[in-house]
């Protein structure tokens, strides 16, 4: 008999081992005679257990987890491969209650599948929104996408079907559509799981975007710092190609799609959706000055959609099970699911997928299960780089849109960083203004001088030098960069600093901490 | 590099895959590029070396024989990354942007390798490590090291 067994090539997996124990099991199965299936599927996202192994038994699949390759000798003698215990075992994955409470749409298939086979992902739900979409008239699909609710996960919220009806309203001609896969946020990892665990659900996702907007062309614009993903994506699009997914024919529709991954090249910056598209066509990555809005004037001054891989990823679902059971998701104008990153200083970090509507609290205890250092968790910053400081007293909060607004912080792509009480929050204020430095793309003022001048003010204030005017001068040129700025580099890398400063003031009075 | 440009300058906006091309051939973007690759897409100078310049993935010097990037975002801050990065730079003798003056390492900076859940991140020859200690990173050092 053939024995199947699962290890994630999952960048974060590997980056634990699971290349190693991949190559082990795959050995002492050779040695012993035993015949095995090795599936290099994604990561389920509890990367406190990866590399988490998995075996099909006729229960289901069985977990086991964190496994070295030092492990894999004793996995087999307890045969693990029919599920057999050892203290490693962490029973049938989809009884782990980190796992089995989440409620999983745009992931739902991210740490299940072959990634790279268009056969797996068909028989596990792929493609039945297309499907879908292909019976459908344009209008039909992006009135589907609008009423889901969806809006885009990339950071910004704007409404997802708008935004096509936008496109979708230009006269015809070429059109196109453009995936922003350069997640430069710190704490956020989503986008690299779903391309590099179901990058075809991305593929389908702006295949369906095509249909609907009457565009033949896309592009995945992919950070370059992400060589796993790239490979996975690679494999995905040409698979797609041949089981004509993709092309001249798309699911014998004989309507044309095509697709092609640009690579960044390390610039922050590039995930500005005007500075993607300068990148995109082959230019410094600048932000454009809007209007005219990208659906109206955008790559190659055509029509085009920027969305994120998460938002597009989360639109076969959409198509697939209707507007209504996505909306059925989540509360108030956020709807549906968030998939939330769990990052930093925090015990159980990864990926949970759920509806709007959980706390904070929630999130970093019930899931995070709190600091990995076992100190107390003094602040978060959620939305990366240019997301505010939170402490403790307001973890209270509901992480969707709205809520995170009314406390003046935003939710951005879903990223939380935990810090602990060690963290000195004048040091990641004067980070915030050095990354804003380091990444400015330098065509305006305010951003370019502006976040060298803060540093230099949060030095002085550090080195207790004047500290009451100069955090007058540092709130003043906070304000100034906030209303000045082009984009949201340097309109919101004071957001950090500011939220610092409110709460967290003796970090900046009493002197640098120890 | 005259080749690499003329096989792809009929793709739309394709400087940047130029450069690319090239990085991914030679290790990294040199000097006499600039004018080859601007004649042969019709582009200017200034165009050209304006992009390189841009870009923190493009340099234009030829690398160490293993390239070692610690990633200085936010996560990897919450659990000690400013003393890993101290730690390498110590290691190494050298600073961020900085080769190794034997040129086995070039030591780089990145902000986010996306792996935060596993923070600190180090990238070392496109290889992800996740959880790196300094000691760790002394272990993934010599083992490199004796790859050579």
């Amino acid at each position: 008999m053939t024995f199947t067994v699962y290890v994630p090539r999952d960048a974060g997996a590997l980056s634990l081992g699971a290349g190693e124990v991949a190559h082990e099991i795959a050995r002492e199965a050779k040695a012993r005679g035993l015949e095995l299936q090795l599936i290099r599927n994604g990561s389920r996202g509890a990367y406190w257990l990866e590399p988490l192994v998995e075996v099909a038994t006729a229960r289901g699949r069985m977990a086991y987890g964190p496994v070295t390759a030092g492990d894999v000798p004793g996995l087999f003698e307890a045969d693990f491969l029919s599920g057999g215990a050892h203290p490693l075992s962490l029973g049938l994955t989809d009884d782990i209650p980190w796992l089995a409470t989440q409620q999983r749409l745009t992931f739902a298939r991210v740490g299940v599948v072959d990634p790279a086979s268009v056969a797996d992902y068909v028989v596990h739900g792929g493609y039945q929104g297309l499907r879908r979409a292909l019976a459908m008239s344009p209008e039909a699909v992006v009135e589907t996408v609008l009423a889901s609710g969806l809006r885009g996960r990339g950071g910004a919220a704007f409404p997802t079907g708008i935004k096509w009806k936008t496109v979708l309203e230009q006269p015809a001609g070429q059109k196109y559509i453009t995936c922003n896969a350069d997640e430069g946020d710190s704490g956020t990892f989503s986008d690299r799981m779903l391309m590099e665990g179901d990058p075809l659900s991305l593929i389908e996702g702006m295949t369906i975007a095509g249909l609907a907007v009457g565009a033949t062309q896309g592009y995945i614009y992919l950070r370059a710092e992400y060589p796993h993903a790239h490979r996975a994506l690679s494999v995905a699009i040409a698979a797609a190609y041949q089981a004509r997914y993709l092309g001249a024919d798309v699911m014998g529709s004989g309507k044309r799609f095509d697709l092609e991954i640009r690579l960044g090249a390390g610039a922050y910056i590039c995930g500005e959706e005007t500075s993607m598209l300068e990148s995109l066509e082959g230019r410094r990555g600048e932000v454009r000055v809007r209007p005219p809005l990208p659906a109206i004037k955008g790559l190659f001054g055509r029509p085009t959609i920027v969305n994120n891989v998460i938002t597009l990823a989360s639109v076969p679902a959409i198509l697939h099970r209707g507007a209504e059971h996505y909306a059925g998701f989540g509360l108030g104008k956020s709807r549906g699911t968030l998939p939330i990153q769990l990052a930093g200083n925090i015990k159980r970090g990864g990926l949970v997928e759920r509806a709007f509507g959980l706390t904070l609290r929630e999130l970093l205890y019930d899931y995070g299960g709190g600091s990995a250092s076992g100190r107390p968790l003094r602040a978060v910053q959620v939305g990366g780089p240019l997301g505010a400081y939170i402490p403790a007293s307001q973890f209270d909060t509901l992480v969707d849109y709205e809520a995170l607004g009314a406390i003046g912080a935003l939710l951005g792509h879903g990223g939380i960083v935990a810090f602990d009480d060690t963290v000195d929050m004048a040091r990641m204020a004067r980070y915030a203004m050095e990354f804003c430095a380091i990444e400015s793309c330098g065509k305006c003022t305010p951003c370019r001088i502006g976040s060298t001048r803060g540093m230099e003010v949060i030095d002085r204030i550090i080195a207790g030098q004047e500290r009451e005017s100069n955090v007058r001068r540092l709130e003043e040129l906070c304000e100034l960069m906030v209303q000045g700025s082009l984009c949201g580099l340097g309109g919101m890398a004071p957001f950090p600093v500011q939220s610092a400063l409110r709460h967290f003031r003796d970090d900046f009075t009493a002197g640098a901490r120890p | 590099m005259r080749r690499i440009a003329a096989d792809l300058k009929g793709r739309p906006g394709p400087l940047i895959e130029v450069l690319h091309a090239i990085q991914a051939q030679l290790g990294y973007v040199p000097p006499a590029a600039v004018p080859l690759v601007a004649s042969e897409l019709n582009l200017s100078r200034a165009e050209v070396h304006g992009v390189v310049s841009f870009y923190h993935y493009f340099r234009s010097t030829p690398p160490g024989a293993h390239t070692v990037s610690v990633c200085r975002a936010e996560s990897c801050q919450a659990v000690g990354a400013e003393a890993l990065a101290d730690h390498a730079r110590q290691r190494l003798g050298v600073d961020f942007h900085e080769t190794t003056p034997d040129g086995r390492f070039s030591l780089e900076p990145v902000y986010c390798l996306g792996n935060c859940a596993c923070s600190p991140a180090v990238m070392i020859d496109g290889r992800l490590h996740g959880r790196v200690t300094p000691e760790r990173l002394d272990a993934l050092l010599s083992d490199v090291g004796r790859k050579r």
